[in-house]
């Protein structure tokens, strides 16, 4: 065996990459509950890449098969119905690590300088993801699949002058069709994986750089010993390779739960409309996307005024992909010197609770239909939402923060 | 001003929908997959009432006759019409075109009809029909107001002859059978072969059916989930004390 590594590291340099990557990749020792959620993005990729490959073998992309061949997998399949409801809750459940995760990187400041690019990243995995939830979402071909990709393709319309023709460039046909289905099948299985993959090399690979933030948002490889080791820092394996497994348990105990209990999770992880095949000539009376998009969603419905000649609905689309863009730039908007909420003053720390909550319940309104009430504290939300990026710069120089200790705390 | 209020009633429109669609009341149904007994009920319930005009074309026969326990040869001599094989789809030899010619709209596939509206919505719609001689078929219903459906199950409940009182309180006991509140229907313009009661169990096996054959899984899924979640709990244990093993010296 010992030969066999040695021949290969003559010619791979694997030694190295595992002692990079893993046994001296030195992390700090203070990792809390909200590290568990990048490691299980990946259990959740895993998941997603393995049981969509097997779905792929019986599935059929086309008009005329498609939800035929869903139910088909479904009763015909050997465990077709588990590979199906793996795929269908591990999309859920990949947002819902992903929005943890991120959350974590607004609460300690991982994003912060010399991270951009590590956040960077995570954001174009972020929007990579929603591009590959919402194409895999049409694939069932029920009628919330239809008239959800419809509805969202035709936002591309709202743009001024070039908006019809791009609509109908991505659609490939007039309205959804079984060409819509075919191209984004290839997107969803071939195309969006693969750069989705790319990505989170990236994302991995930057991070391994620099080092990872911790919950003190303190710089560990700052106080290193004789042999130049952080002291703050253990080797990510062993340490977090069997810490993450616990992680993995709570969270396939969840997962689980979900997957043979309540797959369909009362309408939210595979909406009712749905177990009926897709119908262009007859609309859904509320026609909602799947959960991870609502806050989107709320936002985008939550613009309702005309402005400079061009109508709400374009600049509905512009405040939902502001909304997006604004993310991006958090690096820079944070002006704070100490990274961690922990140190942060009272300002930061009430504007991050507003922001998440606002988050949260945008998310709701954009599930329910809109009523005058609901549009209003929408359009509220919506500038709460925005008001915590464009404020920043001010609130983080301007409050008193806290003494950062020199080493991590417990 | 005009694209405002046309923009605000566009906004408002999917309300106004779903007004109409969950505003109704149901009776509450508790489905029962492992109740073989009214499985089989409910489909051969299925098969002569039901699907003459519905399909179930997703599902296949050999399935049902194996899930529900009976005979494939019994299955084949009393719950195949058509002339199809045991390993077929279920599917019925009414053209969809003709078919909408009768009755407004082909009448629609029926595998994920509980699944797609609901449990207490099949189990109320199949008992909300009542006289109404203002619609072409002679008949209307309380939960899908001017159903282009016909009564076809008339000779075993009769009709009833007001808008039968749906979603306040009727139900059956799962265990027992019993029906609680009963008397939906006051009065009944046609007398069926069935009482109140007989009729109110009838529907709960048909409804049981329709949810078995929507979820056809449902009970070998939570069976399984049981030992993977007991599994779960037990890798669990062994990773508490492996990760509590190399944590001893970090301090």
């Amino acid at each position: 065996m010992q030969k066999l590594i040695q021949w290969v590291d003559d010619r791979l340099p694997i030694v190295e990459a595992w002692n990079k990557h893993l046994a001296k990749y030195y992390a700090p020792k203070n990792f809390n509950v909200w590290y568990f959620f990048g490691s299980l993005a990946m259990l959740v990729l895993v998941n997603q890449l393995v049981t969509g490959i097997w779905l792929t073998m019986s599935y059929n992309p086309s008009a005329e098969g498609a939800f035929a061949s869903v139910e088909y997998i479904m009763r015909d399949v050997e465990w077709g119905w588990l590979l199906r409801y793996l795929h269908s809750t591990g999309a859920s459940a990949f947002f819902i690590v992903v929005y943890l995760h991120m959350f974590r990187g607004l609460m300690y400041g991982s994003y912060q300088k010399p991270r951009e690019l590590i956040w960077i990243f995570g954001m174009l995995i972020y929007l990579v993801l929603m591009a590959e939830a919402f194409m895999g979402y049409l694939l069932p071909w029920g009628q919330m699949s239809y008239w959800g990709a419809q509805v969202i393709v035709n936002l591309f319309g709202a743009i001024p002058v070039i908006g019809e023709d791009l609509s109908l460039w991505i659609r490939g046909d007039y309205l959804i069709s079984g060409i819509t289905l075919n191209r984004f099948f290839a997107l969803h299985v071939v195309a969006l994986p693969i750069v989705l993959l790319g990505l989170v090399v990236l994302h991995i690979l930057a991070l391994h750089e620099v080092g990872s933030n911790n919950p003190d948002g303190i710089d560990i490889k700052k106080n290193k010993d004789e042999n130049g080791i952080p002291k703050d820092g253990i080797p990510f394996h062993p340490y977090y390779t069997v810490h993450d497994l616990l992680g993995v348990g709570v969270f396939f105990f969840i997962f689980f739960i979900v997957v043979f209990f309540f797959p369909e999770m009362g309408g939210l992880f595979l909406e009712k409309p749905n177990f009926e095949p897709a119908n262009a000539l007859k609309t859904p009376a509320h026609i909602a996307p799947v959960w991870y998009f609502t806050p989107f969603y709320a936002m985008l419905r939550a613009v309702t005024v005309d402005f400079i000649g061009l109508p709400a609905k374009f600049w509905g689309v512009v405040v939902m992909g502001g909304a997006i863009a604004i993310l991006f730039v958090l690096p820079w908007l944070d002006r704070s010197p100490v990274r961690s909420i922990r140190y942060k003053g009272w300002l930061s720390k009430i504007a991050l609770a507003v922001f998440a909550v606002s988050f949260v319940i945008l998310g709701y309104l954009g599930l329910v239909p809109a009523t005058e009430g609901r549009t209003t504290v929408a359009q509220i939300l919506t500038v709460v939402y925005f008001l915590y990026f464009i404020l920043m710069p001010f609130y983080t120089r301007m409050e008193k923060t806290k003494p950062v200790p020199e080493r991590v705390t417990g | 001003m005009r694209k405002l209020i046309f923009g605000l009633f566009i906004a408002v429109l999917p309300a106004l929908g779903l007004a109409a669609g969950a505003g109704v009341p149901l009776d509450h149904i508790e489905t029962d997959h492992t109740d073989k007994q009214s499985l089989q009920s409910g489909a051969s319930l299925f098969t002569n009432y039901c699907m003459g005009c519905h399909s179930m074309e997703y599902a296949r026969y050999k399935r049902v006759a194996d899930d529900l326990e009976v005979p494939v040869a019994l299955y084949e001599e009393n719950l195949i019409f058509t002339g199809a094989k045991i390993g077929e789809l279920m599917k019925n030899s009414m053209s969809k075109d003709m078919a909408a010619g009768w009755f407004g709209a082909p009448p629609p596939d029926l595998t994920l009809e509980s699944r797609l509206r609901g449990e207490a919505w099949v189990y109320s719609y199949l008992r909300g029909f009542y006289k109404d001689e203002t619609r072409p078929l002679g008949v209307n219903n309380v939960v899908f107001a001017n159903v282009g459906m016909p009564h076809v199950m008339v000779d075993l409940q009769g009709l009833c002859a007001v808008p039968p009182s749906i979603g306040v309180g009727a139900s059956v006991e799962p265990l027992s059978g019993n029906v609680k509140n009963g008397d939906a229907c006051p009065e009944y313009a046609i007398e069926g072969s069935m009482t109140a009661a007989e009729f109110d169990k009838a529907m709960y096996d048909l409804t049981n059916f329709l949810s078995y054959m929507a979820d056809p899984v449902k009970v070998e899924r939570e069976r399984l989930g049981i030992f993977v979640l007991i599994f779960v709990a037990i890798f669990f244990v062994f990773a508490y004390l492996l990760n509590r093993e190399y944590w001893k010296d970090v301090h």
